[in-house]
């Protein structure tokens, strides 16, 4: 009987040959915390009287939601990073340097077929790239660098077969966000997603990242996607390891197959509080916007930035609203300093800010005021999510989010796209 | 282990945000401090409402959302001595098993708001005292039932420094 990703990476990892539903323990390839994370995982590792991680090349620790420190209480908390990361010689990114799902693949860590976990809850990014990838708490995370293993119930797969071509204007993120108003929040809940068709072959990598990091949002363990020639030479510009690609065996088994095609989809928004309150953006153009928020792991990518600056170039955001801006790493971010995205959101009246996840977790760098609504490129639009829980949030593409800047209303970005 | 008190009931989608916000989970290792504020913007009154043992009793995909461990730390810290819910979201499960929060599966329309009532884990029966009823629960695999009986995964690592599951 053939195998799904899931378990093909599982079966590879455990050294069993695993299905569904089983239980294993696994070697991992990678493991990565964060700050809002690790320094749990660093008492818990304490607590259960390790001295040494595993193998400090195949862990990272990095410091990206409260980057830099808003308040006294999380400078201590950094500082118990640094000190570790110090200490066991682990990879460590500091703030400036980016968003831990930016920075993992970016860096050269992952590559696909390897089995990763992170402690946060979009670690199943990697995905995009072929990785079985999943969230994990901080005690999990402790375990994991302790150990290089964790435990894995073996997923069953949820198969999306998105063919079709998506119409200008219409992106990678309002494909995924369609998805996730079809199945809802708990739609793949304990399963693998695995995203195929011709769709998603179209797309670039960094477009592909968008889908795999929002696959947690219809509950899903990871977000996988086949490596084609895209894939590989992706991975072979950020990383040296050699790595073997894993494809799912034609005869393989899922526990549910759902087909799209998106050839007519129209940009998507998800509506407060819920991110499967998803509709067309015509069901809520019109909406007045006070701020927008550009970046994080789900939408801060150069090709992101690239679309939003084609709307905005030349352009005022309109009067009453502000834009915040933070690309996904220090490596976007002077790259878009080199083609004059940068300046073009200066221009057009944005405030850019750290390479961070600030504006999407509350914890600093663009907190809204009660009654707001905001119009976000994130991932969650949970209610207080941005650090109010009097706010309003709505999710889009960069480019609905560029466009709705320009009116201060929620914009189909068609009106600005030829 | 025997667990009893009063239910608090929730809806469905309840997030990792609702159960404590990432305004206030970033600041502190503090898990009493945090406590303070479980829930907070479901029902700001939420904490002072608990008497030691009480149920926070849902609908389906509790705990959905981020990996923060500071959500069932936090429940535990508020005296909460376990979540009832139609069903859990996948990191948050982990999280309970590994931090010893009991987590109970089971249709939850059964239950009301201030109903009392009383939980066997280990014969795995759910008793609504207010309704004079049983409710059938789903079993918690064997790896999970290890590490809970353990005492949480910090306490596993602590007898065997590494996973041991035979």
């Amino acid at each position: 009987m053939g195998k799904t990703i899931a378990e093909k990476i599982l079966s590879n990892k455990s050294g069993r040959d695993v299905k569904a539903n089983d239980i294993v323990v696994a070697d991992l390839d990678f493991i990565m915390g964060q700050d809002g994370t690790s320094p749990l995982a660093i008492r818990a590792f304490k607590e259960m009287e390790a001295k040494r991680v595993f193998d400090p090349s195949r862990v990272a620790m990095v410091i990206d939601h409260s980057a830099p420190s808003p308040l006294q209480g999380v400078s201590e908390l950094h500082h118990q990073m640094r000190e570790f990361a110090d200490e066991q010689g682990i990879c460590f990114y500091d703030i400036g340097d980016g968003v831990c799902h930016q920075l993992v693949p970016e860096q050269g860590h992952v590559v696909p077929g390897d089995l990763v976990i992170g402690a946060d809850s979009h670690t199943c990014t990697y995905g995009a790239i072929n990785v079985f990838s999943t969230g994990v708490g901080s005690t999990d995370l402790a375990a994991g660098i302790i150990s290089g293993k964790l435990w894995f119930k073996v997923p069953e797969t949820f198969k999306f077969v998105v063919n079709g071509k998506l119409p200008a204007g219409v992106f990678s993120k309002d494909l995924i966000l369609y998805l996730i108003g079809d199945v809802t929040a708990d739609g793949a809940t304990y399963m693998a997603a695995e995203y195929v068709g011709s769709a998603i072959e179209d797309l670039s990598v960094e477009a592909r990242f968008t889908i795999s990091n929002m696959a947690i949002e219809m509950g899903a363990k990871c977000g996988l996607m086949e490596a084609d020639d895209k894939t590989i030479e992706w991975v072979k510009q950020h990383s040296k390891r050699e790595f073997t690609p894993v494809s799912a065996d034609p005869d393989a088994v899922y526990a549910r197959v759902k087909e799209y095609d998106v050839s007519n989809l129209e940009p998507q928004v998800a509506s407060p509080h819920t991110v499967d309150n998803v509709s067309a953006v015509s069901a809520v153009a019109g909406t007045p916007i006070q701020q927008g928020v550009l970046g994080t792991c789900t939408n801060g990518r150069l090709e992101d930035l690239r679309i939003a600056a084609g709307i905005l170039k030349g352009r005022k955001i309109a009067r009453g609203t502000r834009l915040v801006v933070a690309p996904a790493s220090r490596s976007i971010y002077l790259q878009a300093i080199r083609e004059g995205l940068i300046e073009t959101f200066v221009e057009a009246g944005a405030a850019v800010v750290t390479p961070g996840c600030g504006p999407c977790v509350g914890t600093h760098n663009g907190v809204p005021s009660d009654g707001e609504n905001v119009i976000s490129t994130a991932n969650r639009n949970f209610k207080g999510r941005m650090g109010n829980n009097k706010a309003f949030i709505y999710l889009a593409s960069p480019a609905t989010v560029a466009a709705s800047m320009l009116t201060g209303r929620i914009t189909d970005p068609r009106e600005y796209i030829n | 282990m025997n667990l009893k008190g009063k239910a608090h009931k929730f809806g469905d989608d309840i997030n990792t945000d609702y159960i404590i916000s990432g305004r206030h989970k970033f600041k502190t290792l503090d898990m009493k401090e945090l406590a303070k504020y479980v829930m907070e913007d479901l029902d700001p009154d939420f904490y002072s409402k608990v008497s030691p043992g009480d149920m926070i009793v849902a609908g389906r995909n509790f705990g959905c959302g981020s990996s923060r461990e500071q959500a069932p730390l936090a429940i535990i810290n508020a005296n909460i001595s376990a979540v009832v819910a139609k069903s859990f979201a996948r990191i948050f499960y982990r999280n309970c098993i590994n931090t010893g929060l009991p987590l109970i599966e089971c249709d939850t329309d059964q239950i009301d708001p201030g109903d009392e009532i009383n939980i066997d884990l280990q014969k795995g029966v759910l008793h609504n005292a207010t309704k004079g009823i049983d409710i059938p629960i789903t079993p918690l695999p064997e790896v999970m039932l290890k590490i809970l009986s353990d005492g949480g995964l910090v306490e596993h690592f602590r007898k065997y420094g590494t996973f041991n599951f035979d």
